[in-house]
């Protein structure tokens, strides 16, 4: 069940609720893009609703709320280990559909694949999603063709028209924060987006044989094994581990986990200067094949949510959007 | 919740060294293990390694380590009595019980032989577990190999081949690669045999290969991966080989499974 607020009511709910949640959404950074004079969108925590960008997909997703660029697990002293404490406040992160469902590709690696994962967790238990709508489709997107422009899955839906404010909730601990102001009772549903430029097939026949295909080599030729498509995915969750020792005292020190990317040398690299994948063919096959073959055959869906991050972020301009479609077209 | 990034600490109860880059750690620790399995041990500010349980004892697990890098050099500084940070163990170790009551053929290369170490002292002190294990071990050079003082007591109750890849002159034991001795192991029924092989990858390929002419079938051959890893939970990808975490569905593999993982 769905109502209509006004504006002013609105803002003094995000007030309130700002004081028990620490509150994410896409931000615009200006001058900070990849480019000179170009800004970047990324997460940052928001006081109030004009700081949000609600239209253009960020450059960046939501995933760094949960799972930091680098993240101490825990301090070393002496003898002992220290975990570092994670906040008293609740986490209200705002997001579109594409990143909704990515969530569910995150939940998969690091609550279900293994045990679950301590520091994801204790930040999960206390997140709760806002989806924000779509009224157009983003640049490179193709969330129409994975089946992920639309979702049910929000705890709070939330849309802005002039003075009115438009909102679902199905949490019933957010829905306390609006039943205080005056609202009128109405239908809402999510806008989303039913067709986007960038139309993708998905491969419907990849096996272990699809790995010798010459379309690696193909697109992965031209990629220089930057890996910001991996560090843009929402669903991309690897990490390596590093120990950091403090220059002024030797005794301390710090464990982190921190991104890493398939793409990048030394993913597989052990000693002996044994690595095994060494060219960006075979890492691309690598990084594709887990998109949108092995994870599936693992998990039971696609990982990939086609949100297009990773083909507006390539310096090399690398579509992975096309390679995979090339991949469904040479199976027909 | 547990926080399994957490290591604990263990106590170095006797180190073994095997060569000057080869020590076995014999630590402190209870809690049910398997051969193949490994933990992460860790040396603070320094970073983590996995390495394989190459003995299980009462209330003692071994590492044998092989110094090669960051890591691992800081672990050689470790004596009898101090304690080391560990977590796990992982992975799924191999299950001796599906080898009784067959003919066993472990073939070992190198520091390969720490993750069977465990099938061959089993089956040397019970050989009447299985109808009769052969063990060969490879390794570089003479002053490679490891374990001396058990293949003494190996020898005494199973079939033991130590060869060597090359050796000085004037060496009186077996030299030539472990491959050498596939053709003509003296196998009484071949589908009834395991064969469990670790090592070096290249070394791997061709062994398997020499145990494919014997007409054993794939389903007998065992073998354990050697990935990059850093977490052994599943979490941090860099295992992953296909749909298969090797931290997690490894790091042994059934051959007739693992033969189509690539990398
Ligand atoms: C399942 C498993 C069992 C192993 N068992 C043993 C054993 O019983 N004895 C033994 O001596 N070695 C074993 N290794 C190899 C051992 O983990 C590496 O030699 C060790 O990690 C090297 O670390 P380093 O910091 O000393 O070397 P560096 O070269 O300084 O390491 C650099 C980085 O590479 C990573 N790395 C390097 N080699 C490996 C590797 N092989 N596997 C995973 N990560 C690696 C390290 O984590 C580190 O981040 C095993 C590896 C695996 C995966
Ligand atoms: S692979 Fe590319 S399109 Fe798919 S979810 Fe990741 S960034 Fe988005
Ligand atoms: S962003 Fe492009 S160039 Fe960089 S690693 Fe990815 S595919 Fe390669
Ligand atoms: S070692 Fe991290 S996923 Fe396997």
């Amino acid at each position: 069940m769905g109502y209509q607020v006004s504006r002013e009511a609105a803002d003094r709910v995000f007030e309130q609720l700002g004081q028990d949640y620490d509150v994410f959404a896409p931000k615009v950074f200006a001058g900070e893009g990849c480019f000179s004079d170009t800004d970047v969108i990324r997460y940052g925590k928001v006081n109030t609703l004009d700081e949000i960008e609600w239209e253009r997909r960020s450059d960046y997703s939501f995933k760094e709320v949960l799972l930091a660029v680098n993240e101490t697990l825990f301090y070393f002293t002496e003898n002992e280990t220290t975990v570092p404490s994670c906040g008293e406040k609740k986490i209200l992160i705002f997001l579109k559909s594409c990143d909704l469902h990515a969530l569910k590709k995150l939940d998969t690696i690091y609550l279900e694949n293994g045990p679950e994962d301590f520091y994801y967790k204790r930040l999960r238990e206390k997140a709760s999603f806002v989806l924000m709508g779509c009224s157009e489709t983003c640049e490179n997107g193709f969330c129409a063709s994975m089946g992920t422009n639309r979702s049910e899955d929000y705890d709070l839906y939330l849309r802005l028209s002039g003075e009115t404010v438009s909102i679902d909730c199905k949490d019933p601990d957010l829905q306390a924060y609006f039943e205080k102001e005056d609202g009128k009772a109405c239908d809402v549903t999510p806008g989303y987006v039913t067709e986007n430029a960038e139309k993708v097939t998905l491969p419907k026949n990849l096996s272990v044989d699809s790995f010798a295909k010459p379309i690696w080599e193909e697109y992965g030729s031209r990629c220089i094994g930057c890996g910001r498509c991996n560090f843009v995915c929402p669903t991309c969750t690897c990490f390596t581990m590093q120990d950091i020792l403090y220059r002024d005292n030797e005794n301390v020190g710090e464990r982190r986990r921190v991104w890493a990317s398939c793409q990048v040398d030394g993913y597989t690299e052990i000693a002996g200067g044994v690595d095994f994948r060494k060219t960006q063919g075979e890492r691309m096959r690598f990084k594709v094949m887990h998109k949108i073959y092995d994870f599936e055959k693992r998990f039971g869906y696609p990982m990939c949510v086609g949100c297009g991050r990773c083909d507006t972020v390539c310096p090399e301009y690398i579509s992975y959007a096309s390679l995979i479609d090339k991949l469904a077209k040479e199976e027909a | 919740m547990k926080n399994e990034y957490i290591p604990f600490p263990s106590q170095v109860k006797e180190i073994i060294q095997h060569t000057d880059i080869e020590y076995t750690f014999r630590m402190s620790f209870s809690g049910d293990v398997k051969p193949g399995q490994f933990f992460e041990v860790s040396i603070p500010k320094y970073g983590e390694a996995p390495i394989s349980v190459s003995g299980i004892g009462k209330d003692t697990i071994d590492l044998t380590i092989r110094k090669v890098g960051k890591v691992t050099n800081k672990i050689f500084g470790h004596y009898e009595g101090n304690t080391l940070l560990i977590r796990g163990p992982y992975g799924n170790g191999f299950d001796v019980e599906k080898f009784k009551g067959r003919e066993v053929v472990v073939i070992a290369g190198g520091t390969g032989l720490s993750p069977v170490k465990g099938i061959v002292d089993y089956f040397a002190r019970h050989p009447e577990d299985a109808v009769q294990t052969t063990l060969i071990a490879g390794f570089r050079s003479p002053g490679d190999i490891l374990f001396k003082e058990d293949f003494k007591d190996w020898e005494k109750t199973i079939k033991v081949i130590k060869t060597v890849d090359s050796a000085p002159e004037g060496y009186d034991g077996l030299i030539g690669m472990v491959t050498k001795y596939i053709p003509d192991l003296p196998l009484t029924d071949i589908p009834n045999t395991v064969f469990i092989t670790v090592g070096p990858p290249v070394m791997i390929k061709f062994t398997i290969m020499e145990i494919l002419k014997r007409n054993v079938p794939e389903e007998n051959i065992w073998i354990s991966h050697e990935r990059k890893m850093c977490c052994g939970l599943g979490k941090c990808g860099h295992c992953k080989m296909d749909g298969t975490y090797i931290c997690l569905d490894g790091p042994v593999f059934n051959y007739a499974e693992g033969k189509d993982l690539i990398d």
